[in-house]
């Protein structure tokens, strides 16, 4: 993976310097809180409920164990031992002094690392597919691409004050496991027919308040212009974007309201203005970055069986581990998704373990995946059984990937100061009320999303079955979702009709789940029977 | 001198009060121009050779547009004084600078030497704008 030269880190060590001479200020009374907010939002502080929280980047959710160890050490010497891995594949931690912030990115510098631009209406932390570089369906690695696109974004000066957040996704394949098509811009690395690479360009999705799916807009960037195409989106969106209201002010609201086909126009015209100005880095940086991303140094020649004798291991096996291109070799996808668990949690020694296994079985790598789990890339198969006990032991072993108790969830009203009504019980519920792991399986895949305000971190819009939490006359209200997905085939999810207390939704989901096993024929997941059936039948079911 | 003023640049101040983009349109011996935040800096291009100094109005810092307004003009061959006057603060001068600005009026005052050193925030930059640093990308390929 990815490594810094002496000006990567000169940059980092720059920011650490810059935002403790910041937060000397404001505690020295210099700053307002009103200046200093959106400077110390561009360093991943937030002030939320109880505390402020930090939010670190995870480059397109890449770690190597030494940055994966110092997440985990982060978790004891500053926060309460636990972090929150996120939907933008990063890490949160939710008890943080403002004193020890300036010491934190130092620690995280030291390994590579930072909180830059995780907050604040800038272009936020990139993300990909968590599976890049080990999935066997890849048309490119999509990671030297987010690299590239990490360091043009860094302290971009034209873009550090944009109508609002700016979030970009990239993938490689056509399955998207990155939930591409609902972000400000998502870019899918293609092939066309000639056998060139190209970025095809979906810009204006996003989730929210008013959740769109991204159009295409420019689609066949040659790799070495996806700069300078990313330049004229961001250069469009930052003099036309609406700034009169913060709730239509992301760019899909623009792509919105001045049609799809404007936008491209305006961005094309932009775009050809821009390539005459040698903005694009050249060729051998591309292929700088491509080299840190070589294949690590697989074995040839090793035996794909496994021994499947121990029947949860072969549970865990069928339901959290991937195939991975090379022969021998698996992806395993560790749930951090227990029974009445908090989704995206984990403890300081439970990250460590991680880090420990990631160096141990899998190159030295792991990514965080945006459902809040964490992944190892590269583990031979012969060391799956070993890896599986060790997991096991720890509390990470759960198999229950894409099943309905792999919730995604946002911190809610535990933590957030955003939000109308908490998240983490509901989650917590309905796990415990589908705890059976044989239950889960005879549903299947079903994405559960949770959210505890209409900002929709938890993906609420996106889920199979969505819950949005609200504040009805000061009480909390939960509204039932049917429908959404986020993959190449996303769709957006419906509201069944009125909302529920915290039991009555954790009994609304279940009924929504007895309506598809009753309903279902072979093969289908539920939500291709919501889709054949429509919400008719589920709704009959749920206030009938 | 305006009030507060910090510039970057050798020549003489100009003189001349700016004036607005639309009483711009019809001066046609104006040599200074504001720009507000919602004005399409492209308007002033056919005008740059007799344009020394057009001030782009910063209301709010938190209003970005001003720093796509001075990069098109810079881009475009601008060579003039490009000036951020308004709610322009310590910790935006960096970046500003980076986009082409040469001269601040902020409302509130900036200590010159707290200036200077928030100018020298960065060692190094990451793209290459129009205040001519060299990328890092350009370093590490001997373009620079």
């Amino acid at each position: 993976m990815y490594q810094y030269d002496q000006y990567d880190q000169a940059m980092v060590d720059a920011r650490v310097a810059e935002f403790r001479d910041q937060v000397n200020r404001r505690l020295a009374g210099e700053m307002t809180e009103d200046q200093f907010k959106p400077l110390r939002l561009k360093n991943g502080l937030y002030l939320q409920l109880h505390a402020y929280m930090l939010r670190v980047a995870v480059p397109y959710g890449t770690l190597n164990s030494a940055q994966m160890r110092m997440l985990g050490d982060i978790a004891d010497k500053y926060d309460r031992g636990y972090g929150h891995f996120t939907t933008r594949q990063n890490i949160q931690y939710n008890w943080i002094k403002l004193e020890d912030a300036a010491d934190i990115l130092a620690d995280l510098a030291s390994v590579e690392m930072h909180a830059i631009q995780t907050s604040g209406n800038c272009i936020r932390n990139t993300t990909a597919d968590q599976f890049a570089g080990a999935a066997a369906d890849e048309v490119e690695d999509p990671r030297p691409y987010a690299e590239l696109l990490r360091q043009w974004s860094t302290f971009h000066p034209e873009f550090d004050y944009l109508p609002r957040k700016f979030k970009i996704a990239i993938i490689g394949s056509d399955t998207d496991r990155a939930a591409m098509k609902l972000h400000d811009i998502g870019i899918q690395i293609v092939k066309n027919e000639a056998g060139e690479i190209g970025c095809r360009f979906y810009v204006g999705g996003g989730m929210g308040r008013t959740p769109m799916i991204a159009p295409v807009i420019g689609d066949f960037v040659p790799p070495l212009q996806m700069i300078s195409y990313l330049e004229a989106c961001l250069r469009v969106y930052n003099r036309y974007g609406r700034r009169d209201n913060k709730y239509k002010a992301r760019i899909k609201i623009l792509v919105h309201e001045i049609g799809a086909d404007e936008y491209r126009r305006q961005v094309e015209e932009e775009f050809a203005h821009i390539l005459t100005l040698g903005l694009e880095p050249p060729p051998a940086e591309l292929d700088r970055i491509k080299g840190y991303f070589a294949d690590p140094g697989f074995e040839t020649g090793l035996s794909g069986d496994i021994d499947r004798s121990d029947p949860d291991f072969a549970l865990w096996l069928d339901q959290n581990v991937h195939a991975h291109k090379q022969p021998g070799y698996a992806i395993v996808t560790i749930s951090l998704k227990p029974t009445g668990g908090i989704p995206g949690d984990a403890s300081a020694d439970q990250i460590r373990l991680m880090a420990d296994l990631a160096k141990a079985h899998s190159f030295d790598e792991l990514r965080v995946t945006h459902a809040q789990n964490i992944v190892l890339p590269h583990v031979k198969k012969a060391d799956l059984y070993a890896l599986w006990q060790k997991l096991d032991a720890a509390g990470l072993a759960s198999a229950n990937l894409d099943l309905i108790s792999d919730i995604i969830a946002c911190p809610g009203l535990d933590y957030c100061s955003l939000a109308n009504a908490r998240s983490i019980p509901v989650a917590q519920k309905i796990s415990e009320r589908f705890a059976d792991l044989g239950r889960q399986r005879e549903l299947g895949e079903l994405k559960l999303k949770i959210s505890g305000c209409i900002n929709a971190c938890g993906h609420h819009h996106a889920g199979h079955i969505g819950i949005l939490g609200v504040d009805r006359k000061g009480v909390e209200n939960y509204q039932l979702l049917i429908g959404g997905s986020e993959g190449a085939d996303t769709s957006l999810g419906t509201i069944t009709g009125p909302g529920f207390n915290e039991d009555g939704i954790v009994d609304a989901v279940e009924k929504a789940t007895d309506v598809y096993l009753a309903q279902r024929t072979d093969g289908e997941r539920f939500l291709d029977t919501y889709r054949r059936i429509g919400m008719a039948p589920f709704k009959e079911a749920i206030y009938g | 001198m305006v009030e507060n003023a910090l510039r970057y640049r050798d020549d003489e101040p100009v003189a001349d009060p700016a004036v607005t983009v639309d009483a711009f349109a019809e001066q046609t011996n104006a040599s200074a121009v504001r720009i507000e935040p919602g004005d399409d800096a492209r308007i002033l291009l056919p005008h740059l050779g007799r344009l020394s100094l057009v001030e782009v109005n910063f209301p709010a810092y938190t209003d970005g547009r001003g720093y796509s307004a001075a990069r098109i003009l810079r881009e475009h061959g601008y060579a003039g004084e490009l000036r951020a006057v308004g709610d322009v603060l310590l910790d935006q001068l960096s970046h500003m600078r980076r986009c082409g600005f040469d001269s601040f009026a902020p409302n509130q005052a900036i200590d010159r030497a707290a200036a200077d050193k928030a100018l020298a925030t960065w060692p190094e930059v990451y793209q290459k704008t129009v205040d001519g640093r060299a990328a890092i990308w350009a370093k590490r390929h001997g373009l620079a």
